[in-house]
Order: C-alpha cells, then sequence, then structure tokens
C-alpha cells in the first residue's frame, strides 16, 4: 500500500472516530457554522466535540505547518482529507477569515514572531478576525482608499498610529475581536501609500453598525474608526503592520486573490453542484413536475456546474502546484459567483410560490428567498464581476489599455 | 491524480503541438485539400507522419502493437488536431474504431490493426441513420444467413466513410429499433458487395457519406465481439469518441480564441487598437473564462475513463456539452469580432467556426448531451 493510500486509510478511521453524525449533515443555517471568537458559544456537544478534535489534530488548517497550529500536510495530503471530508459530508470544523485570508498573508509575509503570535489562535478559534478594506467612496477603485493612520512618535506611551475612517462592508464587524484594515499612511503616494494594519477591535474609538440588507440578514457592518490608537508593535517582532509600513497594497492584491477564490466556490463539491434532480424531488413533493422548459435550463445548468467543479478542482491543483496563472482567481470568481446566482434563480423558479415565503416555518424562515437575495451579493463583493473581466484582460490576455 | 498533465503528458503535448503547428496547418491541410477538391477531404501523408509518431495506435495496447497510452494523451493530440483544425481520420480510426476493435478476436486484430498502427488504413464508423445523433435507435438490421449475416439499411453521418477501409457498423440481430440489446458490430471491409457510399462534402470541408448497405454479405467473422452483444463496446466507442471530440472542440475553442486576441491588438479605429474597448475585453475575458471551464472538465472526463470510474459516462456527457457551448461562443464571438473580414474566406475565423459546427454534431450535440446529463442525474 503506498503511503498515500495509507494516509487515506487513516484519514478515513480517524474522521469515523471523531466527526459525530450530527456535524455530517447539510448547513441549515448561520448557527450551525461555528466561528470561534472570545464570544463564541457551541450550538451543541457535537460541534464542540468535531471542533476540539480537529483543533488537537491541526485539522482546523490542515496545510499549516504544525508550530502554527496546522498538520503540516503537503498539498496531497490535504486533497485526501478534503475528499474524505466532502465523502461523509463532514462540516468544516471552524469558518473564519483569519483562516481563508489573514492567515495566507501571514505565512507570506508575515515575521516569524508575528506568525507565532497570530496564527496560532486563529488555528485554535480564539481570535474572530474582520476585514477591513471597502470605505463609502472606495469601492471597486479600492486603492482610493482615505481611512488615515497618522505616525506619533511618543518616547513614553510608546509609538504608535492615531488612525481615523470609515470602513464599510466588514462582514461581521460586529462580532469580531481583530480587523486587518488597510490604511492610508502616506497620502502622496497612491499605491504605495498603503499599510497593512491589525487592530483590536476593543481598541476606544473602535465602533460598528450592522446594515440590513435585501435579505434581511445583516452580515456586513460599517465600521467607524475614531481616534483609533495602534500601538506601532504588539511586542518583539512583532509590528502592528503586515509586511512594509507603506507596502500594504502587495498584501492587499494578495489577499485579494484569497479572497476571490473563497467565493468562487472552488472546491464546493460535486453534489453540491448540480440541482436539477432535487429540484424534481422538490416539485415531486407537492405533486408537481417541473416544466419541459425548466428542465431543459436546469439540464444546461447543470452541465455548467458540473463543469465548474472539475475547474474548481483543476484550479486548487494548479494552485498548490504553483502552475495557476496568478490571476487566475479573478476568473474563477467571476465564473463561479455569476454560476451561483444562476443556480439561485432556478431554485427561486423551481419552488414557485413556496420560495417566496419570508418567515414561514416551511421555508426555515425564509431561506429560499433570502438565500436567492445574498447570491446577489456574491457577484459584488471582492471585486465585481466587471473588475474580474478587467483583470482578466489586462493580466491575462494583455489586452491594450486594459 | 492532479487535473494538470504529467511530465510525460506535457512532452507529449509539446511533440504534439510542435508537429502540428509545422506540419498540419490550415494553410498545408484544411485549405489545401478543400481548394483542390479533394474526394477525402484530409491528407494520406500526414497521416503517416502521425504513425511515425506513434499517434496512430496510440491506444492500443502494447501487446497490439500501440502505445498503451490512455484517453489523455488521446485527447492531447486531438487539441492540436482542433486547434489547427487539420483534417485527419485519426478520431475515427485510432479512438473510435480502435476502442471497437480492442474487442476484436485476434484474427480479426491481425487484419485491421498493423495497417492502423503503420498509417496505412483509415477507419470509419456508421452508428447514426438519423440527421441526429440517436445511437439509443437502431434500425439497421443484419439477418442470420447461412455462417454468416446479411447487412440491410442505412447510414448517415459516416465521416471518412468513402476513404475508408473498414467500416464499424452498429446494426441490429434482434429486438426492436429502439431496444437497448440485440446490437452486434461489423467490421466491414471496403469492398463488401452491395455496400453504396453517396459522399457528401459538409460545411466545414470533410466528407462524409450517406452509407447504404442492400443485403450486404459479411462472414461470421466479422463480428465485433459477440453477437447481440455490441451495446457495450457501443457505449465504449461512444464514451471515448465523445470525450476526445470534446478535446478537438477545445483545441478549435483555443484556436479561435487566440487569433481572435491577436486580432483585437491589431485592428485599429477610432484612432487606438479595438482590445482596448471594454466592451470587447469584457467578452474576451468571459471566453476565456468559458474555454478555461470546459479544458477542465474535458482533462476530468479524461481521467475519469482512464481510471474505469463509473461517473466517467456521466462526465463524458458533461465535458462534450461543455465545450459545444464553449467552442460556439468561441466563434461566434470570433467572427463578430474580426468585423467585416470575419466574413471573408481569407480569414481563418470563418473555418473554425464551421469546423465547430460540424463537431458539435459529432456524437451528440449539447442539447442531447445536456439532455443525457439529466437522465443519469434522475430527472
Amino acid at each position: 500500500m503506498s503511503s498515500l493510500e495509507t494516509f487515506r486509510e487513516e484519514t478515513r478511521r480517524w474522521l469515523e472516530a471523531n466527526c459525530p453524525p450530527e456535524m455530517r449533515e447539510p448547513v441549515r443555517d448561520d448557527s450551525d457554522i461555528y466561528w470561534g471568537g472570545r464570544n463564541a458559544s457551541f450550538k451543541s456537544d457535537a460541534q464542540k466535540a468535531w471542533f476540539e478534535a480537529c483543533v488537537a489534530k491541526g485539522y482546523t488548517v490542515p496545510a499549516w505547518p504544525r508550530e502554527y497550529g496546522g498538520a503540516g500536510l503537503d498539498a496531497v495530503q490535504a486533497k485526501v482529507l478534503r475528499q474524505e471530508m466532502s465523502r461523509i459530508d463532514a462540516r468544516p470544523p471552524l469558518s473564519s477569515f483569519g483562516i481563508w485570508m489573514l492567515g495566507p498573508a501571514l505565512l507570506k509575509f508575515g515575521t516569524e514572531a508575528q506568525k507565532k503570535h497570530f496564527l496560532v489562535p486563529i488555528a485554535r478559534g480564539e481570535i474572530r478576525w474582520c476585514q477591513g478594506y471597502s470605505e463609502p467612496g472606495s469601492g471597486s477603485d479600492l486603492v482610493s482608499l482615505q481611512t488615515f493612520g497618522e505616525e506619533v512618535i511618543d518616547p513614553v506611551g510608546g509609538d504608535h498610529w492615531v488612525v481615523n475612517g470609515q470602513k464599510v462592508w466588514t462582514s461581521y464587524a460586529d462580532q469580531a475581536d481583530w480587523i486587518f484594515c488597510l490604511v492610508r499612511t502616506d497620502k502622496a503616494n497612491k499605491y504605495q501609500g498603503i499599510t497593512f494594519m491589525l487592530i483590536d477591535m476593543a481598541s476606544e474609538g473602535v465602533s460598528t453598525r450592522p446594515i440590513k440588507l435585501i435579505s434581511g440578514a445583516s452580515p456586513f457592518c460599517e465600521t467607524f474608526l475614531d481616534d483609533v490608537r495602534v500601538p506601532k508593535s504588539y511586542g518583539e517582532g512583532i509590528p502592528a503592520q503586515v509586511g512594509e509600513i507603506n507596502r500594504g497594497w502587495d498584501v492587499a492584491k494578495y489577499l485579494l486573490g484569497h479572497e476571490r477564490e473563497m467565493i468562487s466556490g472552488a472546491g464546493g463539491g460535486e453534489r453540491a453542484a448540480a440541482i436539477g434532480a432535487a429540484m424534481k424531488r422538490h416539485a415531486a413533493k407537492t405533486g408537481d413536475e417541473l416544466d419541459p422548459v425548466l428542465r431543459a435550463e436546469l439540464a444546461m445548468f447543470d452541465v455548467d456546474a458540473l463543469a465548474f467543479t472539475a475547474m474548481g478542482e483543476k484550479f486548487l491543483d494548479e494552485a498548490k502546484a504553483g502552475m495557476a496563472h496568478p490571476a487566475q482567481p479573478n476568473m474563477m470568481k467571476y465564473a463561479g459567483t455569476e454560476l451561483n446566482k444562476r443556480r439561485h434563480e432556478l431554485m427561486m423558479s423551481a419552488g414557485g410560490s413556496h420560495s417566496l415565503e419570508w418567515e414561514s416555518e416551511q421555508t426555515g424562515g425564509g431561506k429560499p428567498a433570502r438565500g436567492w437575495l445574498r447570491t446577489k451579493a456574491n457577484s459584488i463583493e471582492g471585486g465585481t464581476s466587471e473588475i474580474m473581466l478587467n483583470v482578466i484582460s489586462k493580466r491575462i490576455l494583455d489586452l491594450p489599455g486594459a | 491524480m492532479p487535473l494538470y498533465h504529467t511530465e510525460d503528458q506535457a512532452m507529449l503535448a509539446e511533440t504534439a503541438s510542435g508537429f502540428m503547428a509545422e506540419e498540419g496547418t490550415i494553410a498545408k491541410h484544411l485549405r489545401h485539400w478543400r481548394d483542390r477538391d479533394c474526394k477525402d477531404g484530409f491528407g494520406h501523408g500526414l497521416w503517416k507522419q502521425m504513425a511515425e509518431l506513434g499517434f496512430t495506435g496510440m491506444l492500443l495496447g502494447e501487446e497490439d502493437g500501440g502505445l498503451g497510452m490512455g484517453h489523455v494523451e488521446v485527447g492531447i493530440v486531438l487539441e492540436q488536431i482542433g486547434r489547427n483544425l487539420t483534417p485527419s481520420p485519426f478520431l475515427t480510426s485510432s479512438v473510435l474504431a480502435a476502442t471497437a476493435l480492442k474487442h476484436g478476436s485476434d484474427d480479426m486484430k491481425g487484419r485491421y490493426l498493423p495497417g492502423l498502427i503503420e498509417g496505412e488504413s483509415v477507419f470509419a464508423v456508421a452508428i447514426d441513420e438519423t440527421a441526429k445523433h440517436r445511437p439509443g435507435r437502431i434500425a439497421c438490421r443484419a439477418e442470420k444467413a447461412g455462417n454468416g449475416f446479411r447487412l440491410s439499411g442505412s447510414k448517415s453521418f459516416v465521416i471518412h466513410g468513402a476513404s475508408a477501409d473498414m467500416l464499424v457498423v452498429a446494426a441490429r440481430t434482434s429486438g426492436a429499433d429502439e431496444d437497448a440489446g440485440g446490437i452486434t458490430l461489423f467490421a466491414v471491409p471496403r469492398d463488401a458487395a452491395n455496400m453504396h457510399h453517396d459522399p457528401v462534402r459538409l460545411v466545414d470541408s470533410s466528407v462524409a457519406t450517406h452509407t447504404r448497405f442492400d443485403g450486404v454479405e459479411l462472414d461470421g467473422d466479422a463480428v465485433i465481439g459477440e453477437v447481440d452483444g455490441g451495446r457495450e463496446i457501443l457505449d465504449a466507442m461512444l464514451r471515448a469518441g465523445r470525450i476526445g471530440a470534446a478535446a478537438e472542440g477545445v483545441g478549435v475553442a483555443g484556436g479561435a480564441m487566440d487569433i481572435t486576441v491577436d486580432y483585437l491588438k491589431q485592428r485599429k479605429q477610432f484612432g487606438k487598437a479595438i482590445g482596448e474597448f471594454q466592451a470587447l475585453q469584457h467578452r474576451a475575458s468571459h471566453l476565456y473564462s468559458e474555454i478555461e471551464i470546459a479544458r477542465a472538465v474535458t482533462i476530468k472526463a479524461q481521467q475519469l475513463l482512464d481510471e474505469g470510474a463509473e461517473s466517467a459516462e456521466l462526465m463524458s456527457s458533461v465535458a462534450k456539452a461543455k465545450v459545444a457551448k464553449a467552442a460556439g461562443l468561441a466563434v461566434r464571438e470570433g467572427v463578430q469580432m474580426h468585423g467585416g473580414v470575419g466574413m471573408t474566406d481569407e480569414y481563418d475565423i470563418g473555418l473554425y467556426m464551421k469546423r465547430d459546427r460540424a463537431l458539435q454534431e459529432f456524437l451528440g450535440d449539447a442539447y442531447f448531451h445536456a439532455n443525457r446529463v439529466a437522465q443519469m442525474s434522475g430527472y
């Protein structure tokens, strides 16, 4: 037996022993997702047991090195773990912007002391992070951001920044412990005047206000920074910024790649991709059947969805091997989000008047309609589809003037 | 297995792309043979060259004199064929017929395989009977006659039919037209009496035949595999052929996109390259995205088929349908973005549009395969 097959066997046994049956059921609503953080609580004992087993094994961040709380798996092993978890429909033990976004940035740009200081609490679900990128006047044109950090040299109280400004679309800022934030530190230099700053949300002057969306939910906030004092260092070798001062745009761009990859749904699993059969069963429940033209559209959708699943797998394989075009996450984000919007349009159509219900028990409080509306943000957040197409034109197709 | 080429496969891709870009070009082949009204529609010299590279028998086992390669490798060659619009009997002979002949007796293999491997023989497959691909319905009949069979009926869209040294014919030996069972595959030699080819040139300059069998007498040893046991072999041929056609389609799409993107960079209007206009940039980028996805699902299907996975059946249809959609978009956008010159025979983009149209139809179009995906998924 090859070492990989041995690993698969071991993984299978470990999952069998450690993943409770309740954690193998589809996520029904947000309370089924464990985000960690200072104020987190578990919904059930099963959720807690699964989370703790994964923390102990390093499986909240399987591909991170062991010294930072990971399991140190290589690309192939990580893929095996993903496949085995998907095979039993295991839920992710921990969801976190720390894992998806800040972690990769720290791994690439952080100092050794920074990694030790920040990565381990992320892996252990102790600190919940949010992202401060967009501002009211800086959406697609993100680099025009104006939140300003003024450097204060203070031999007595310690050198620090005084940060003022407003961020918007900060996901779950009202529940986050820390924020990684783009702050202008040089007004004269557009691209090389931004610093990627790590700020404790408990600092004086930080406040948040949830934004109510068309779905009725408030996953995003406005975040206000009023004279927030940010120490320039959190300890020996632990600067408050990732990368160099004024070079935060490089970190931001790198991170946007991860964000786009995440939103694209790459690696989402084939079973979740196709919807036609589920829509037929749904119709059958009410003694109905699919209109032939709707069935045809569902079939065309399933072709695209199953093909995109293969694309996600190929993209992840190539990314792990360092073969993917660096701008490819933009293509993944574009295709994945447009697909997801189409998926929910078709699910709404197949669901008929039932899927219009906003608060009923049978829809779990309007899940179909709210979920459908939520997907409309997919092609806006993290860079609009139009921006994605701009980037593909410029960086992949090398079209002039793009 | 990761969804990219191994080192060996990457080397093969380099060989195949270098060879086709040098020897299989549109000028040397597609236009050359078309403008001479060649009855075969392809060049036998190139077929011999492909044999020298081992391409013709790549799918056959080493015990049969082939290279023992899989469908990923076959797809590598087909993508280059597609990219250069190279007319060649590779798909019908080395993929479809070769898949059938793997099930043949040793005697049959001895009769046909050396010619294929040497690039001396060309094979065709006769499956379709109506204008659309309906392999579930086969009316062409082979009645028992003495020690052999008498074949009657007609086939359509037989690519290279009149040029072929042998045709693999799917015929009914029992049951009703719509039955899954009762199918037998026959290897019908070119000189069989009472077989009539009506050759027709298609939009892409390839030549297909309407072929009529007016009581063609066949020996028992013309049967490929078992009598009434043809459906399984036919399904294997279709899986291989569809995934192969998808790979060729990826090449057609990629070729069409590349020349279109080049054109966007060169053509100037309003004092600048038209590729500077966002209206065209976004369409080109959308096209890029669709072709990447089509390429990914094609290699996925190839790998699944090589692994013998059950899901290869579903993914063969997903791949054929997705490639059809992406390649169709590529050639339509290609002609439109070329503007007026896209309508001229002088520019190649129109040739891509024509080839795509023929390839879409071959072994089932996007509608056929999307419907099949729905059926296999249970709706």
